[in-house]
């Protein structure tokens, strides 16, 4: 399986899905006017590895800004990832928050309440890329 | 033509007295909404020293320009060709206030809408900041998704940011539209 890599653009995040470590990237801004479109290949993406994953996954989201049309989306792409985690693998997600961005940990309190994949929040100096 | 000129100092002038760090009336893609975007980024960062507030400013204005987008009703679709897509029109204003910031957007919408909409918002204006994050939280976690693919998440949003009440209101344009205008107070 290939692995899933897109540059971050002033709209979208920079993506790097490997199948091989198992790491999944999600970082920068994700504010585009369709998210549908932005969001089908990477939760395809995941489906598929989903057939064969890693014994241990890791997702590194690591948001500057994200508009609640990608909101719906992220929550898609940390859904795929559950049924994984329930076959037996390890699947945990890395939420990254700026230290004075109180919005954005509340955001990934939100996504942690909702999934049912240990969340883990850490706190940055400043998103990457910016 | 001297009245017109006359109009560019007061114009200026008005803009100047308001603080208004961009005004825009006309037809949004997303290629403007980028450039606009852009533009008031860099205005923040000149004239905003606290990251969390411009990190807020900028989102409502992200949810609001994309709302502009989104639902927006062609007020002349019916004198025009078919087959000729005309870009979504709106009105945008970003002002420093003594407050803070404060987002304007005016579009036309459907006035069979209006009566939805202002519910929505009236509902929205009435809830507690602890009360507006669990209802995004539980309309986040529908896995519904609106026309727009926002899911209905966009005014609550808007309005947690903002951390004030909504100000709305509906203007009747003719038997099909109203035109909606918007002020988002970003306290700061």
């Amino acid at each position: 399986m290939e692995p899933l890599k897109y540059e971050g653009t002033p709209k979208t995040p920079h993506v790097h899905f490997d199948p091989r470590s198992g790491l999944l990237e999600l970082k920068g801004r994700s504010i585009p006017e369709n998210s549908i479109d932005f969001y089908k290949p990477l939760i395809d993406w995941i489906d598929k590895y989903g057939r064969e994953p890693n014994s241990k996954t890791a997702v590194h989201v690591q948001l500057e800004y994200f508009n609640t049309s990608s909101s719906k989306c992220i929550l898609d792409v940390f859904k795929r990832l559950e049924p994984i985690r329930s076959a037996g693998n390890e699947v945990t997600v890395l939420w990254h928050y700026e230290a004075d961005d109180e919005d954005m940990l509340e955001a990934g309190e939100d996504y942690s309440g909702i999934i049912n994949i240990p969340f883990k929040m850490i706190q940055i100096a400043e998103v990457e890329g910016e | 033509m001297s009245g017109m000129l006359d109009r560019v100092h007061d114009l200026y002038d008005e803009l100047e007295r308001n603080c208004v760090l961009l005004s825009f009336k006309g037809g949004l893609n997303p290629e403007l909404i980028s450039v606009i975007l852009g533009l008031v980024e860099r205005k923040l960062a000149s004239m905003e020293n606290d990251q969390r507030s411009r990190k807020r400013v900028f989102n409502v204005v992200v949810e609001c320009l994309q709302n502009l987008y989104h639902h927006n009703r062609q007020k002349t679709s019916t004198d025009e060709p078919a087959d000729q897509v005309r870009e979504p029109q709106g009105v945008v204003m970003i002002a420093h206030t003594a407050t803070g910031y404060s987002v304007l957007t005016g579009n036309f919408m459907a006035g069979s809408d209006v009566e939805q909409l202002r519910s929505h918002l009236d509902r929205i204006n009435g809830l507690t900041p602890d009360d507006l994050r669990d209802w995004y939280r539980a309309k986040l976690a529908d896995g519904q998704y609106s026309s727009a693919g926002g899911g209905g998440l966009g005014m609550i949003d808007i309005a947690r940011r903002s951390g004030g009440k909504l100000e709305y209101g509906f203007v009747p344009y003719d038997q099909d539209n109203a035109f909606f205008s918007l002020n988002v107070n970003v306290n700061t």
